[in-house]
């Protein structure tokens, strides 16, 4: 039986509220009176930081036996490097993965799931999807987009839920479209959109993937439903003849739409609440149509994600002001000061040498006295042992940390300065001068436990490359929420 | 323990430039300003010196790395010039090539100078630094104000002490200090301020405000060594000289091995101890008359004289608030200004706290000369609390 195994979400901790973006724009109609929030990435997030952490949440039960790893993204950030490739390093599944990279659409996400769930065999693959939406400040799109990740674990093997068919439509409607190079999209008139475009070609897809499934559309407990313009869920549930009560909840006004992520974050949100032997579509439209089946096993009342959707969503933290948001979404240019000016220049053949450190968070543990240490050396740290070649490999990405030391520095650069760091201590042994990602001030101190989690460390701007690192960031309850502050 | 240097190792002259922002002079002139007062106080000339080391951290100066700054600079006779660089004790370790030149009976006479022209970046603060290839992908990214800030997070939790009642005690570091630099004419920083002033202060790296923070100074100090009995050959009867010099080089524990708290420097303590023992100082803080110690950050000085065993452990707060540190208390510590009023030129710092103590012994100082001191200690660190060198001299007749 080919099915979902697992799944996982991540929703960065900022959000933007809609009220901020005509608060931004003086006399700008964007947003006025509006309620809600959407999700925006942090300076230091995006496709590659999310996909990572949607997957940590998706194999937080421990998976095994994976063979691949895909990334779908409109958005990621190297064109001609596998993103999915650092993803797999973060996620150290080891080396002997297949990969790729699937894009192009916003039909990405789908694509990817049912090409995964078509292939199902012995092994799993993860499948994850993520988008960091690149939108103009004043556009309409700038209230409505999201950023965030899913990730899917599918196999034939106890399964929460099965695959029970598909259908494919491609056909090449220009909603919108984004030239190789660019930001931002273009967009043609939402009527036509609607009427010519969605309300053509997805009911008429659902339609064909329930024929192929032996399905009634009445028989859909949860649809998932693409909204390529505003308000346009309930009119293709009713052509295609869905139940209204199905329609599952997009996260509007919480996350906002995360491209093709989007399906695959709602298909997770809706497996959240789901009961066992119900029936779920997921439909998503670009230049054409992706509709695929899935009815939820028993195996679905006894899994959950460490995180999930409702938990990555009520981590929160609302962004302090506009101009934050649009200095971290690169839509404004800021002095960064002469601090900033050094050159950060990677040396991509160290990067190679130390990857399982740099993207693994991979230390060492001695074989004789037992001592863990970052990085792994040669020697020993322990004084009484000091052994050579003792170390075996080990991972402190999932480990629990607290601080022992730290600050809030106001002088070197950060992009949302003052910049938290410090020394961090692993349990059960281990250490590292980190630094701290989504700190509050005032809400730390020695102490404070932390989780690790993958970041851009640095932006190198002369050769537009980025280079990623663990960072130590404030474990939070799921319901705990926090204040961000302006710039101080 | 080897026998050690203990008085085989004459000071006979000793120079140190105006510190500050020396905005109209260039490094060469800076090296020439310290070096003549030196080699005028020796009374000797250039052409008997036998080998010189040259202490500079940040720059690369104008000739590029190497020994040949100093010796263009001085037009030395083709002597052997060996430069060194351990961050902030740079000078130190010029002043322990010199001397141990000197020890060893390979030179009769040696020069160590030290020197940094830090004003030449365009904004306050260090400057910014190179950390290498593979640790600027991995290790925080972080400012020395930063990184030594970390002490008083863990200082503060170690001993429980209460955060406003340390950032008062870490006050008293600086108001100290600034009184003692106001009576040294070479000082970068010489106006007297208040605690309210230190405490007000715009915040550098949490909780260490603007004046919990050094001068970023230019400058540059020397000394010229011998033996005891070359300098009374010389006509110094009573010569000064070193009773110790112990070097201490962090081996990454702090930062890697889960025994140190955060709250102390490890090397300090290692070298103090080494020093003491190469002294024969049983008492530090009955037998050491003054102090010069790496005051980069007002937190900095407060720790270390634990880790000098000055005060005791998580005591020193107190210590600073009783006054015990200040220039008429039990154990007068940068009666010149230090680092925070003196300035910090990396490279000339260890021999600028040098010079203070060979100003001091020889009743030279002016009007901060302190009664009757027989021993003085210099304390210089480089790098940061987790890893560091650390530097401690002790400096007698």
């Amino acid at each position: 039986m080919s099915g979902i195994v697992t799944y996982g979400a991540y929703v960065p901790r900022l959000r933007l509220p809609l009220r901020m973006i005509s608060e931004g724009q003086p006399g700008a109609k964007q947003g006025r009176g509006k309620s809600g929030e959407r999700s925006v990435c942090n300076w230091d997030e995006d496709v590659i930081t999310m996909g990572v952490e949607a997957a940590r949440d998706c194999l937080s039960g421990g998976v095994q036996d994976i063979d691949s790893v895909w990334l779908s993204s409109t958005t990621a950030p190297f064109a001609d490097r596998q993103n999915s490739g650092v993803i797999m390093g973060a996620l150290n599944l080891g080396e002997s993965l297949g990969s790729q990279d699937i894009g192009g659409s916003q039909r990405a996400g789908t694509t990817a799931l049912i090409n995964a769930l078509n292939m199902s065999g012995e092994a799993k693959k993860l499948v994850i999807a993520s988008e960091n939406r690149h939108v103009r400040a004043g556009s309409p799109h700038e209230l409505r987009f999201g950023d965030g990740a899913a990730a899917f674990t599918t196999g034939n093997h106890d399964v929460i839920a099965e695959f029970l068919g598909c259908a494919s439509r491609t056909m090449d409607f220009v909603d919108h479209f984004r030239a190789s190079g660019e930001q931002d999209d273009y967009f043609w008139e939402e009527r036509w959109i609607r009427d010519e475009g969605a309300m053509k070609i997805v009911p008429q897809t659902i339609e064909i993937a329930l024929a192929k499934a032996g399905l009634s559309a009445d028989e859909i407990d949860h649809a998932i439903l693409p909204s390529p313009v505003p308000r346009l869920r309930e009119r293709i549930a009713k052509a295609a003849g869905l139940k209204e009560e199905a329609i599952a909840p997009a996260l509007e006004g919480t996350v906002g739409d995360t491209g093709c992520a989007h399906p695959l974050l709602m298909l997770a949100a809706t497996l959240e609440k789901a009961s066992p032997g119900e029936t779920i579509l997921v439909v998503s439209f670009g230049q054409g149509c992706d509709a695929l089946l899935l009815r939820t096993t028993d195996a679905l009342a006894g899994y959950a994600p460490a995180t999930g959707v409702t938990g990555t969503v009520a981590a929160r933290r609302e962004i302090s002001d506009y101009a934050k948001y649009l200095s971290f979404a690169g839509l404004i240019e800021r002095e960064l000061g002469m601090r900033a000016e050094g050159d950060n220049k990677t040396a991509l053949t160290q990067a190679y040498r130390r990857r399982d450190l740099l993207h693994g968070l991979v230390g060492g543990e001695c074989s004789a006295c037992g001592t863990r240490q970052l990085p792994r050396t040669r020697y020993c740290i322990n004084p009484n042992c000091r052994e050579l070649d003792t170390q075996e490999p080990f991972c402190f990405a999932d480990i629990p940390a607290r601080i022992v030391t730290w600050s809030a520095d106001h002088l070197s650069f950060n992009p949302d300065p003052p910049s938290h760091y410090g020394l961090i201590e692993f349990e059960d042994g281990g250490r590292m001068f980190a630094n701290f990602a989504e700190v509050v001030p005032g809400q730390i101190d020695v102490g404070t436990r932390m989780r690790m989690a993958f970041r851009i460390k640095d932006f190198d701007r002369k050769r537009n490359f980025r280079r990623y690192f663990w960072k130590a960031v404030p474990e939070m309850a799921p319901s705990e929420e926090t204040r961000d502050q302006p710039h101080g | 323990m080897a026998k050690g240097i203990k008085d085989k190792v004459a000071i006979i002259g000793m120079g140190c430039s105006k510190f500050g922002e020396r905005w109209d002079q260039d490094t060469e002139d800076l090296i020439v300003e310290a070096f003549t007062e030196c080699i005028a106080d020796a009374g000797i000339d250039t052409g008997q010196i036998d080998a010189a080391w040259l202490a500079t951290a940040k720059d690369e100066l104008h000739s590029g790395k190497g020994g040949l700054p100093l010796s263009f600079a001085l037009r030395l006779p083709n002597i052997a010039v060996t430069r060194v660089e351990n961050f902030c004790a740079s000078g130190s370790e010029a002043l322990r090539g010199a001397a141990y030149a000197v020890a060893s009976g390979a030179c009769d006479i040696a020069l160590a100078l030290g020197v940094e022209k830090l004003k030449d970046t365009g904004y306050g603060g260090l400057p910014e630094a190179s950390r290498g290839v593979l640790n600027s992908m991995w290790w925080a990214n972080y400012s020395a104000p930063g990184a030594f800030a970390q002490l008083a997070s863990a200082y503060r939790a170690k001993h429980g002490i209460d955060a406003d009642e340390l950032k008062r005690a870490m006050a008293h570091v600086s108001v100290k200090s600034h009184q003692n630099g106001s009576r040294n004419p070479k000082a970068h920083l010489r106006n007297i301020i208040t605690e309210d002033t230190v405490l007000n202060a715009p915040m550098i790296a949490e909780p260490l405000g603007v004046f919990d923070c050094c001068g970023v100074s230019d400058g540059a100090a020397c000394a010229i060594v011998t033996t005891p009995e070359i300098a009374r050959a010389l006509g110094k009867n009573d010569p000064v000289t070193i009773k110790a010099l112990q070097i201490s080089v962090s081996n990454g524990l702090e930062s890697g091995f889960n025994t140190w708290d955060g709250s102390y420097f490890h090397t300090a303590r290692i070298a103090s101890k080494r020093a003491y023992e190469e002294a024969g100082v049983t008492n530090p803080r009955q037998e050491i008359s003054l102090a010069e110690v790496h005051d980069c950050f007002s937190i900095t000085e407060l720790v270390t004289m634990e880790d000098l065993f000055l005060s005791e452990e998580g005591q020193s707060w107190r210590d600073y608030l009783d006054g015990f540190y200040d220039s008429d208390g039990g154990l007068p510590c940068q009666i010149d200004g230090g680092l925070k009023c003196f300035g910090h030129p990396i490279g000339a710092s260890g021999l600028r706290m040098v010079y203070e103590m060979y100003l001091q012994l020889q009743e030279r100082a002016g009007p901060r000369q302190v009664s009757n001191p027989t021993l003085g200690l210099t304390h210089n660190l480089g790098g940061a609390p987790h890893q560091n060198v650390c530097s401690v001299a002790i400096i007698g007749r």
